[in-house]
C-alpha cells in the first residue's frame, strides 16, 4: 500500500500526517496540537510540515470544500462532447471561458458505447438555467453541429471525498 | 444559512491558517470570537453544507489517481448496486444521471493496479460492467462557489 507513495517525496511522517488528516481536522482551537499529540511530534512541526506541504503543492486546497447543493446550486449538468482529437483542446479552452463551468476533462471514448470525449460540468439552481446557459454556450460558438448530450444529476448517492491513503504503522 | 455563515464560508474557500490559533486568526478577520467561529464551523460541517475541513489532496501529487466511471443499472437493481458501490471507501461522488450509463462515481485509487482491481471486484460483487473513464486532460476545475 505504501508503494504508490514512495516516488512523491514524502517521508515517512509526512505520510502519517497525510493519512491522519485525510478526512480533515479537528475543529478545536489548537487543531494542530491535536493532530500534534496523535502523531506524536510536536505541535509546531505539525505547522511546519503542513505549511511545507502547501506549499509544494500536494493539497488543491487547504480550507473548507462545500457542498455545491447545500448552496442552492441544486443542479449539477455533466455535458459530454463528441470533438475531433485534434481540435479538443482548443474546444476545452474555449469552454473554461465560461464563467459556470466548472470542470473541464479530456477522457478516453469507450467505443462502440461511448463517443464522447471532452467533458465538462456545469452548476446551476435550475435544469432550465442550466439549459439556457448551454444553448448560449452552444449557439456563440458556432456548435450546433457538435455531437453532445447533457446528463443531469437524478440523485445523488454519495458525495465525499474519497479515502485512499493507508496509514504505515497505524491501525485504522 | 445567514449573512456571517455566507462570509466564513466564502472565506474559508480562499484557505485556512496554519498557525497555533488558526481559528482565532480568521476570527480577527470576520469580526467573530473565536468560540463563536469554532460553533458554527462545527455546525456547517455537522449539517452537511461543508463536506470537507481542512485539505482537498492533489492526488495525482501524491501519486494517486482519480477515475470516473460509469455504470448500466436497471431500475429494479439500483439499490443494491448503489449500496454496494457506496460500501468501497474509495468511491466518492456517485451520482444517478439522466442516461443509459445511469450511475456515475469517481473512484480514488493510489495506482493503476489498484484501480484495476478495484473495477474488478465491483464488476464482481454488483454483476454489471464497469465503464472507467480516467481524465486525460484537465482543461479546468473551478473550486470555489459563491455561498
Amino acid at each position: 500500500m505504501e508503494s504508490a507513495l514512495n516516488n512523491n517525496g514524502l517521508d515517512y511522517i509526512e505520510h502519517q500526517l497525510i493519512a491522519s488528516i485525510q478526512n480533515g481536522l479537528p475543529i478545536a482551537d489548537r487543531p494542530y496540537a491535536e493532530i500534534s499529540d496523535q502523531l506524536g511530534i510536536s505541535e509546531a512541526e505539525v505547522i511546519n510540515r503542513i505549511s511545507s506541504l502547501i506549499e509544494r503543492g500536494l493539497f488543491k486546497r487547504f480550507g473548507v470544500v462545500v457542498r455545491h447543493h447545500e448552496l442552492g446550486y441544486r443542479e449539477n449538468a455533466m455535458v459530454v462532447w463528441d470533438i475531433a482529437d485534434d481540435q479538443v483542446q482548443a474546444v476545452g479552452n474555449q469552454i473554461k471561458s465560461y464563467p459556470f463551468i466548472t470542470l473541464c476533462y479530456r477522457r478516453p471514448r469507450q467505443l462502440p458505447e461511448w463517443r464522447y470525449n471532452l467533458f465538462c460540468m456545469i452548476h446551476g439552481k435550475s435544469r432550465n438555467e442550466v439549459t439556457l446557459l448551454l444553448e448560449e454556450m452552444i449557439s456563440e460558438n458556432d456548435w450546433c453541429d457538435v455531437p453532445y448530450e447533457v446528463l443531469f444529476s437524478k440523485r445523488r448517492f454519495k458525495q465525499c471525498a474519497a479515502n485512499y491513503i493507508s496509514q504505515p504503522g497505524i491501525k485504522t | 444559512m445567514n449573512e456571517v455563515d455566507r462570509s466564513i464560508i466564502n472565506h474559508m474557500q480562499e484557505g485556512f491558517p496554519v498557525c497555533e490559533r488558526p481559528f482565532a486568526m480568521l476570527a480577527e478577520q470576520l469580526n467573530l470570537e473565536e468560540n463563536e467561529l469554532i460553533l458554527r464551523v462545527q455546525a456547517l460541517r455537522d449539517d452537511g453544507t461543508l463536506s470537507r475541513f481542512g485539505p482537498l489532496y492533489n492526488i495525482e501529487m501524491l501519486g494517486g489517481i482519480y477515475c470516473l466511471v460509469a455504470m448500466q443499472i436497471p431500475e429494479h437493481d439500483l439499490e443494491k448496486v448503489i449500496e454496494a458501490v457506496n460500501s468501497y471507501p474509495e468511491v466518492a461522488h456517485n451520482y444517478e444521471r439522466t442516461h443509459e450509463l445511469n450511475v456515475w462515481f469517481v473512484l480514488a485509487a493510489e495506482s493503476e493496479s489498484q484501480l484495476e482491481d478495484l473495477l474488478a471486484d465491483i464488476e464482481t460483487q454488483t454483476g454489471y460492467p464497469t465503464f472507467a473513464m480516467p481524465k486525460l486532460d484537465e482543461y479546468f476545475v473551478r473550486l470555489k462557489f459563491d455561498a
